[in-house]
């Protein structure tokens, strides 16, 4: 199978200051990867290099193998920056998911706004559809940038920490439509619970500093010390525990 | 010549209203959905310093202000964006500075010193042929540039960090908006004064903003809100004598104040409608 994206002998960071040494992955269509790695290993720096957004100080990204374009990737951020009070509605939003092909014009077309509604429904938000973000819940507004990043139908599905503000009703849901979505297009994930995620993911990702490609769906202490990859201490709840495997 | 002259002014302040109506229906809409309004309040007060400069070198006062209030508004974006300073801080001083150097050179402008009023309250007698002109021109420009890069202003507003993943034009948009922005509340000091211009282009789009959130419908509707507010206030003015700029604003506060109390009405029918509904 032909990879979707590969990456060799990158190096990037901002400033000056290197983030990320001499990363090296291959990306498959039917990949879903768990990102995983302490604070500032550079985990989301390695989305934004592959969205274009942080440019590699050295080596090389090479999307030609599986003709990935960058109008495939779908992007959902770690803390979407939208300001909830701005007047636009949940289709305005999603719409946005589709302006990478749109050129400065941007006319939304009534098949457009046709594909909003339906991504919309698929995930659950159909009665929101013109509502403004202020009266949406946390985990509505995430459901809502999930549904702005697969509108354009990506090859390739950037996420970064995507169950943040989602109440842990919804999140083996929101995780189940992730794998629905994985038949269609590949999957890197951030997240820092690896335990959750675990169940879904077909691999891992180590991130720090460097990357470690684990080809399992699970993972273990001794894994990550030998890729040098300390997980820290998360809560949940009022527990602090460590997150690794199923818990 | 009485009725040419009443003729020719019922003109120039229906078409000052009309402009300035549309300035305050898609700049308003933009400064208040972003939370610029202090910005654009900066903006207004560096401009009286290029008032002062166009004074004292003899050239059209709304020449030095325009100039003054697109490198103020390109200036306070670059600043906070390059993130060398805050916002709030580079706002304050342009704010201040403008003033103070409007005052010295006014001081300094040998002869006669010019009537400020007009410039600080704005005064539909001030506003010349030439004015309107340029309201009409920057009127134009404003709805071409709404109308055509109406998404991508909505998005890079909203979200600017996502629209740099689908357009490398985030920067050029940005300095655009705000350099318009600051031009056409250049353009409008003559009408409604350097002082009460943040209140045409904060109050409608407020009063719609409490009845849609949608920003189309908030730029139509302030629009609209304006148009009526500066037309009342033109004829009150007019017939009172009081400054029009101060009485546009007492009469859009009116609107504002009205348009309250009938959200508040129309909230109180939905929740009887509601708790009826829920009895049965």
């Amino acid at each position: 199978m032909k990879s979707l994206l590969k990456l060799s002998d990158l190096d990037a960071g901002y400033d000056g200051s290197v983030v990320l040494r001499n990363i090296s992955l291959d990306v498959y269509p039917d990949d879903f990867i768990g990102i995983i790695g302490p604070n500032g290993g550079g985990k989301t720096t390695l989305l934004r290099v592959i969205l274009g957004l942080v440019k590699p100080l050295s080596g090389r990204i090479d999307f030609s193998s599986g003709n990935l374009r960058m109008s495939e990737i779908g992007y959902l951020p770690q803390i979407a920056q939208g300001d909830t009070l701005f007047p636009v509605t949940v289709e305005d939003v999603v719409l946005s998911g589709l302006m990478i092909n749109k050129g400065v014009f941007g006319r939304m077309t009534h098949a457009d706004k046709r594909r909003a509604r339906e991504v919309i429904n698929d995930l659950g938000l159909g009665n929101t559809i013109g509502q403004p973000l202020n009266e949406l819940s946390g985990g509505q507004l995430q459901r809502v940038y999930l549904a702005r990043a697969i509108i354009g139908s990506p090859r390739l599905l950037l996420l970064d920490e995507p169950a943040n503000f989602v109440d842990p009703t919804f999140e083996a849901d929101f995780y189940e439509k992730l794998k629905v979505l994985n038949q269609r297009m590949a999957i890197m994930m951030v997240s820092h619970d690896v335990g959750t995620i675990s169940s879904y993911v077909k691999s891992f990702a180590c991130v720090n500093g460097t990357i470690h490609y684990h080809p399992h769906d699970k993972i273990t202490d001794e894994d990550l010390r030998a890729y040098g990859c300390p997980i820290q201490l998360v809560t949940h709840g009022d527990v602090p525990h460590v997150v690794l495997k199923k818990h | 010549m009485g009725s040419l002259f009443e003729y020719t002014f019922v003109v120039k302040s229906l078409l000052g209203a009309l402009f300035a109506s549309i300035t305050a229906g898609i700049v308003g809409t933009y400064i208040v959905s972003r939370r610029m309004v202090f910005l654009s309040g900066g903006i207004t007060h560096a401009s009286f310093g290029g008032i002062g400069l166009g004074y004292y070198l003899g050239v059209n006062p709304v020449a030095g202000a325009a100039l003054f209030g697109l490198s103020s508004a390109l200036g306070i974006e670059y600043l906070s964006d390059k993130g060398r300073m805050r916002e709030d801080s580079a706002i304050g001083i342009l704010w201040a500075f403008g003033m103070a150097v409007g005052i010295i050179f006014i001081y300094l402008t040998p002869g006669y010193a010019p009537n400020l009023m007009g410039y600080l309250f704005g005064s539909i007698l001030t506003v010349t042929w030439g004015d309107i002109i340029i309201l009409g021109i920057m009127s134009v420009v404003l709805i071409f540039y709404t109308i055509l890069f109406y998404r991508l202003i909505l998005y890079i507003s909203f979200d600017e960090s996502y629209a740099r993943t689908f357009t490398n034009r985030v920067g050029l948009f940005k300095y655009l908006s705000v350099g318009l922005t600051g031009l056409a509340i250049v353009f409008n000091i003559r009408m409604a004064g350097v002082i009460l211009i943040i209140s045409l282009l904060t109050i409608p789009a407020n009063i719609v903003s409490l009845f849609t959130r949608k920003y189309s419908r908030i730029i139509i509707w302030s629009f609209v809100i304006s148009f009526i507010g500066i037309s009342t206030g033109f004829a009150f003015s007019w017939v009172t004598g009081l400054p029009t700029g101060a009485v546009i604003v007492f009469v859009l506060v009116i609107f504002w104040l009205l348009s309250h109390l009938m959200r508040a009405l129309l909230r109180r029918g939905a929740s009887k409608n509601t708790s009826s509904v829920t009895l049965k």
